[in-house]
């Protein structure tokens, strides 16, 4: 019937092990895995996750994959990061429960749009709201060890200071990867001394750290519905052509 | 069944009703879309029925709101694994509104406002699977979620259900959409999981 259509071979499930855990805020955590026949795979790209459980039923959720592949002693290392999803199903057990050598099903790379090719040469503005930076992570990480030398500019919606992810991180990466700007915004409260108050992204935030559409830039917008809808809407209105605007929305992952 | 996870136990089963493998339901009404939401007037809206011929059939806002109108009420299942039952919605069958078109063609390459596309074989938008829809739970369909109008194809993954929708080219060759060119299945059937191509 796919007369038109390539046929590329089947992704397959297979069993990675948990090989080490970081804790990123109180209800995120980097889980780094290792997958043996893992083939490599595009900053953007996402990875499901399936669990089963005794009597056979399975639950399985996509995450986003938070930056380059690793080579360890066992094989290649992904590193995904979790964040706890009230009344959950998945990211529950990941963080609470999933152990230091646990097998569980992975399968990948997935997702072929949302993605930052490092060969790319158009600047890049990323704007993430929430667990929304871990796919925006994977092209900051990327860009450094690709030796791509594209501007970067970020701008990183929180709640509040301690909701960071990779705070310690990004701020090592402002002052070493030349041309990657980092902005944050706070929505409920903001650090201490911060000027001004706690808001929502707007249109003096975008472009203030966002770059001018008259240069063609790439923008990555990552984050719950609503908050991409109103960071894209903005991006449009401020004269960004739309096929320019990559989005991808954060449903419940739980 | 793939390998257990330990001390992993799930949802109680009692209340899972049945789903399609790797989908759980959900109350939400998620949205998966790769750019910016269009913003459509009803003014300049229209529906466009492209014949392999060369035959167009046309339909303005007012002339798809004449139509008999159907409320179809299914489930839907999308690909990043969430489902959602019983979900309401109003709007045109498919079946109306290729009737009287005069096609040869075997497969269908639904277009959006924004740019989007999905195929689907045409055979699959006829047998009253498939709908124009403007309204969802009573309300004008938000933007957000396809509105003014979107395909509804709830025998397939969602995606299928092109937002936006702006009309739909009949072919004789089978030619992948956004998604399918990105590496997903050509056809998603959810209940044989046809997710990515190779499924």
């Amino acid at each position: 019937m796919a007369t038109g259509v390539p046929a590329r071979a089947p992704i397959r499930w297979q069993v990675a092990r948990l090989v080490e855990r970081r804790v990123e805020t109180p209800t995120a955590q980097t889980l780094v895995l290792e997958v043996p026949d893992w083939p490599g795979h595009l900053p953007g790209q996402h990875v499901d996750v399936r669990l089963t459980a005794p009597d056979g039923y399975q639950a399985a959720r996509s995450y986003s994959i938070a930056g380059p592949v690793v080579d360890g002693p066992g094989g290649p290392r992904i590193e995904v990061t979790v964040q706890r999803v009230h009344d959950g199903e998945v990211s529950p057990y990941l963080i609470d429960v999933f152990g230091d050598g646990d097998p569980v099903e992975v399968r990948g790379p997935l997702g072929g749009w949302f993605i930052w090719r490092p060969e790319e040469t158009a600047p890049v503005q990323l704007v993430a709201g929430g667990s929304g930076i871990v796919p925006l992570m994977a092209m900051i990480r990327s860009r450094r060890a690709t030796g791509s030398k594209v501007p970067f500019r970020l701008i990183y919606s929180v709640r509040t200071p301690t909701d960071v992810i990779y705070a310690d991180e990004l701020r090592r990466r402002v002052r070493d990867d030349f041309g990657l700007d980092v902005a944050y915004v706070y929505t409920r409260e903001a650090p201490e001394g911060w000027r001004g108050e706690p808001h929502r992204v707007g249109l003096a935030d975008v472009n203030t750290h966002g770059w001018p559409p008259d240069l063609q830039p790439l923008t990555y917008v990552c984050g719950p519905t609503g908050f991409v809808e109103a960071v894209a809407d903005l991006l449009v209105g401020l004269g960004h052509p739309s096929r320019r605007i990559k989005t991808e929305r954060f449903g419940p992952t739980g | 069944m793939g390998i257990v996870s330990p001390g992993f136990q799930g949802r109680p089963r009692s209340q899972e009703p049945a789903l399609p493998p790797g989908q759980y339901l959900t109350e939400d009404f998620p949205v998966l879309s790769a750019g910016p939401t269009p913003r459509v007037s009803l003014d300049t809206w229209e529906f466009v029925i492209a014949a392999e011929n060369g035959n167009e059939f046309r339909w303005s806002w007012q002339e798809l709101m004449a139509l008999p109108q159907e409320t179809p009420t299914v489930d839907i299942h999308c690909v990043t694994h969430w489902s959602k039952l019983g979900t309401t919605w109003q709007g045109v069958s498919l079946d109306t509104l290729l009737d009287g078109v005069d096609t040869g063609a075997h497969f269908a390459l639904a277009h959006s406002y924004g740019g989007y596309t999905t195929n689907l074989p045409l055979d699959d938008l006829r047998g009253g699977r498939a709908w124009v829809v403007h309204t969802f739970d009573g309300a004008p369909l938000p933007a957000e979620h396809g509105g003014p109008a979107r395909l509804l194809v709830p025998h397939l993954y969602f995606w299928k259900s092109a937002k936006w929708v702006r009309g739909i080219r009949l072919k004789t060759m089978d030619e992948p959409g956004f998604w399918e060119t990105a590496g997903y299945h050509d056809y998603g059937d959810p209940w044989r999981e046809q997710r990515y191509q190779g499924d």
